[in-house]
């Protein structure tokens, strides 16, 4: 367990080292705190969004250990331990991932507030299968909410990408 | 060259895509400021009600709280779409008026803070009783929203075209139905935030909306400045649809809280007071009457409709006017009758959702038809092929229509769907069905009344011409506009798509330009970024055509390269002679502005419903219900669209997508429900049932061809347009399916088992 400190106030606060994308970053968090609120305030790893903070949206997908979570869902002291990957873990570089270039390519974008959420959880679907059905690939997205694309494009891409292995 | 442009018409890929796919890209909510405060409104918990008294004292002597505000610290001046109806205050003085009403804000030093706050501040109220139901509403007993609109009578609209009456008593078949509509809620999947820094006499508010001059122009008013010294911006927006539209009191609080603390305040609506703020679309109770002659040509429409407008007005009167006004584009007919009261309740206020008003007409309108074609025993496709608009037509209530190519695409989506081999042939349990639907590119008349021209742009070439920026006041809530406006751009200057570069969406560093709604701007916003493209050109040319020895009527200029007409191999380069320019004369700098021409009639309300170019589409759709449960699967959907010239083919087919997606949520799930206090009881995503990838059919999104004249380079709308058949359509496949009409929206699975339930029972009964 984390190492505690209690602030004069008597809030306990947490030592916590998350491995985000690599690199471990040490944080003192209350108890309470998400892990999408540490990444996007503490980390400023802004690239992981929030649209509705309860677990229905999908906008907060970050893969911790390779499986798709919602960050809004988890407690920053859950996640020591884990390797956590966010959007900005994708690319490499000035390398997108093919997942992130077949997104580009297919018009899968637009306001893009779910696109963060949609390539880690097709991310992580093409780890696991990486020539997923048409039916999987939906499967695989139907967590992630998008009012702008009709899912049509985004299920495009992720085949289009799948067909690269 | 072989083909007839180099950068419109072909499906670059999005210039914010990188930023986008990356996590790069930063939304109002992202932004971090040094010394931010985090604010929240108040809001009511009653629907309606008197405040007596508001006591602060104990939020403000909370530790980390900077200040607590009510209506007593800002401005009283009223708000809204138009004078008549400014009826909104940045927070209520004398009474609530719906769950979610504005009534106080805090600013602090961080989110737990403020949520402590606002649980300190007491809020003494006399409850009032509270009308829900419009029809109640009108009651001469009911309780008023706001006093001055007498039985909650906000707008009233009568409008009548040709002999309607006689055109009835003439008519060989008149048909009489009733249909209604639902509140349903734009949900984009950003929640609104807005953050206000008011530096000593300069206000800067970076927000999530759909037009940063709206905006500018409504907080300069309250706050009584003059519009310079208000900024608005947008940097990226996660979706609109209408609902970022107007001001919310996120900019208005967040201003007051930023003035009295002198740090800047980010305001933020959760996904519940996004709900509870609402502006989404209206519920709509609508009667038609339609005469036909034996042929089906239609004769005569009366409209007779009520709409539920929530506690204020809001953009509701262009809501209102719209939703009759647009019936009479898609077919052709002469006479017509509109009727609108437009009431208030005491629950959230409607505004102005993706097709504006209008497709709950159009569900109602293309149900009530394939209700007449039955009964007449025409072909559903058939009867709307001898009522199709033709081009160059003008409707009766005085709209031009420059180009219309309605029946091509409903022959289009005919063929394409088989529909021969489907209709009155499919297996028990499967359906297929039409609907059409048009819309306005862009409103021919402003969102607010002034002189101001639509759209403006600039562009400044850099100095050695190895870039361009253009700078549009436009805004891109993803549709894609910084994109398409690029390429207009580049193919008005002869110029490469990559090297441009856009500032848009910023009252201060951009012209301009009236923002995102109306589906206004690749039409409006266009035009002007064609002209000031143009007038690059033009400079190039001329400077040019001495040293290479002919006149500039002589030279053209593409994809970067300056070249004589008739001899290609005398050329040079566009970047050498931008620098020769700026050398010689200073800034290479290109101006466009957009004017609508006077358009339209002179009736009370002519003005809405007016626009250079009209959008058409034809769909059709397949459905299979589940006889057992009344489960609706949407399975496969033809959509042929007549959009005019097309920019961007791929982001021009993402529209259609996204509109239909929403259209088919409203279809059979969506729906924002309330508890008999007025409490939204499904304000998240998953009772108010987004649909997910699952719920989507297969897709098919194909065009029809036009070239409108007043659009530039022929465009015209799609973004809006496209939701309007899709209602329709799906409740015409769901009655092929089962047998029956259900007149309300949503056609959810419990009104199709129940509707197959009396079915059976009346079968069994015979
Ligand atoms: S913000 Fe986490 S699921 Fe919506
Ligand atoms: S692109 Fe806007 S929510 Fe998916």
């Amino acid at each position: 367990m984390a190492r505690t400190l209690t602030d004069d106030q008597g809030i306990k606060r947490y030592l916590v080292n998350l491995k985000v994308n690599g690199d471990t970053h040490t944080v003192m968090v209350k108890g309470n705190a998400l892990l999408v609120n540490v990444l996007r305030e503490e980390l400023d790893l802004t690239g992981t969004k929030k649209g509705c903070e309860l677990g229905d949206c999908g906008s907060c997908t970050v893969l911790l250990d390779g499986k798709p979570v919602n960050s809004c869902l988890v407690l920053a002291v859950e996640a020591e331990g884990s390797e956590i990957t966010t959007i900005e873990g994708v690319a490499r570089n000035e390398n997108l991932d093919k997942l992130q270039e077949s997104f580009v390519n297919n018009a899968a974008i637009q306001c893009g507030y779910c696109t963060p959420g949609m390539v880690l959880s097709a991310k992580a679907l093409l780890t696991r299968n990486p020539h997923p059905s048409e039916t999987e690939v939906r499967e695989a997205i139907s967590g992630n909410l998008c009012r702008c694309t009709g899912y049509v494009n985004i299920v495009k891409a992720v085949l289009a990408a799948a067909e690269q292995e | 060259m072989s083909q007839e442009y180099a950068v419109i018409g072909k499906s670059v890929p999005r210039n914010d895509g990188w930023d986008k796919v990356t996590g790069k890209a930063k939304y109002t909510g992202d932004l971090k400021f040094p010394n931010l405060l985090v604010g929240k409104i108040l809001t009511s918990p009653h629907a309606h009600a008197r405040i007596l008294s508001i006591d602060t004292s104990e939020a403000e002597k909370l530790p980390g709280v900077k200040a607590v505000i009510t209506h007593e610290d800002v401005p009283s001046v009223k708000y809204g779409i138009s004078p008549a109806r400014w009826d909104e205050n940045i927070f209520c003085i004398d009474k609530v008026r719906f769950v979610g009403d504005k009534v106080a804000a805090v600013a602090a030093v961080d989110e737990e803070t403020v949520y402590k706050a606002l649980k300190l501040i007491k809020v003494e109220y006399e409850v009032l009783p509270a009308v829900f139901d419009p029809f109640e509403a009108m009651r001469e007993d009911a309780p008023l929203v706001q006093e001055e609109y007498p039985r909650n009578i906000n707008t009233e609209i009568h409008q009548n075209f040709g002999d309607v009456d006689k055109a009835f008593a003439e008519a060989y078949y008149v048909r009489t139905d009733r249909f209604k509509g639902q509140r349903t809620y734009q949900s984009p999947i950003e929640p609104h935030s807005a953050i206000s820094h008011w530096d000593r006499d300069k206000l800067t508010i970076y927000s999530s909306t759909q037009s940063p001059h709206y905006f500018q122009y409504y907080i300069a008013r309250e706050f009584g400045l003059p519009m310079g010294s208000v900024r608005v911006l947008k940097t990226h927006i996660g979706g609109g649809f209408g609902g970022k539209l107007e001001p919310t009191g996120l900019e208005f609080a967040g201003a007051a809280l930023s003035k009295l603390t002198g740090r800047p305040v980010r305001m933020f609506y959760d996904r519940h007071d996004m709900f509870a703020h609402n502006r989404g679309r209206h519920a709509q109770f609508m009667e038609l009457k339609t005469g036909v002659d034996k042929d089906g040509k239609i004769l005569a429409v009366h409209a007779n409709f009520v709409m539920d407008g929530g506690a204020y007005t809001s953009l509701g009167v262009a809501s209102a006017y719209y939703a009759g006004a647009l019936l009479t584009i898609p077919y052709e007919f002469d006479n017509y009758k509109f009727d609108m009261f437009r009431v208030n309740t005491n629950l959230p206020a409607c505004g102005a959702q993706r097709g504006h008003g209008h497709p709950q007409p159009r569900f109602a309108f293309e149900s009530h038809l394939d209700n007449i074609a039955q009964e007449l025993g025409i072909d559903p496709v058939e009867i709307r092929l001898r009522n199709a608009r033709k081009s160059q037509t003008t409707t009766l209530n005085e709209f031009k229509v420059e180009t219309c190519a309605l029946t091509e695409a409903l022959e289009k989506a005919r063929d394409l769907s088989n529909w021969r081999e489907k209709k009155g042939k499919l297996t028990s349990g499967r359906g297929i069905g039409i609907g059409v639907g048009s819309f306005v590119s862009g409103a021919g008349y402003p969102i607010y009344r002034t002189d101001l021209p639509q759209a403006s742009a600039v562009i400044k070439v850099n100095e050695d011409g190895s870039e361009v920026t253009l700078y549009s006041g436009s805004v891109d809530i993803g549709q894609g506009s910084d994109t398409v406006l690029c390429q207009m751009a580049a193919e008005a200057m002869g110029y490469l798509y990559e090297k441009i570069r856009i500032v848009s969406a910023d009252t201060e560093l951009a012209p301009h330009d009236f923002g995102a709604y109306a589906s206004r701007q690749t039409l409006m916003s266009g035009a002007a970024v064609k002209q000031a493209g143009e007038e690059v050109k033009a400079q190039l040319l001329e400077i040019s055509a001495p040293g290479m020895g002919v006149t500039a009527e002589e030279l053209d200029c593409r994809e970067g390269i300056i070249f004589v007409k008739a001899n290609p191999e005398i050329s040079r380069t566009f970047g050498e002679v931008a620098r020769e320019f700026f050398v010689k004369k200073g800034p290479l700098v290109g101006r466009g502005v957009y004017h609508v021409p006077k358009l339209g009639g002179k009736f009370k309300g002519a003005a809405v419903g007016t626009s250079p170019a009209y959008s058409f589409a034809a769909q059709i759709a397949e459905v299979n219900i589940d006889e057992e449960t009344g489960e609706v699967k949407i399975e496969e959907v033809w959509d042929v669209h007549d959009c005019g010239k097309v920019i961007n083919p791929a982001l021009l087919h993402a529209q259609v997508h996204g509109a239909f997606y929403m259209g088919m949520g409203e279809s059979v799930w969506e729906q924002v429900l309330f508890d008999d206090k007025g409490r939204i009881i499904n304000a998240n995503l998953a009772e108010y049932r987004l649909p997910t990838a699952l719920d989507m059919p297969r897709f098919h999104s194909d065009l029809v061809d036009t070239i409108d004249p007043n659009g530039p380079w022929g465009v015209k709308e799609v973004g809006e347009g496209a939701t309007t058949p899709v209602m329709g359509c799906i409740s015409n496949a769901i009655t092929d399916a089962i047998g029956v009409r259900i007149n309300s929206l949503p056609l959810s699975y419990e009104k199709v088992w129940r509707a197959i339930q009396e079915r059976k029972k009346n079968k069994s009964g015979e």
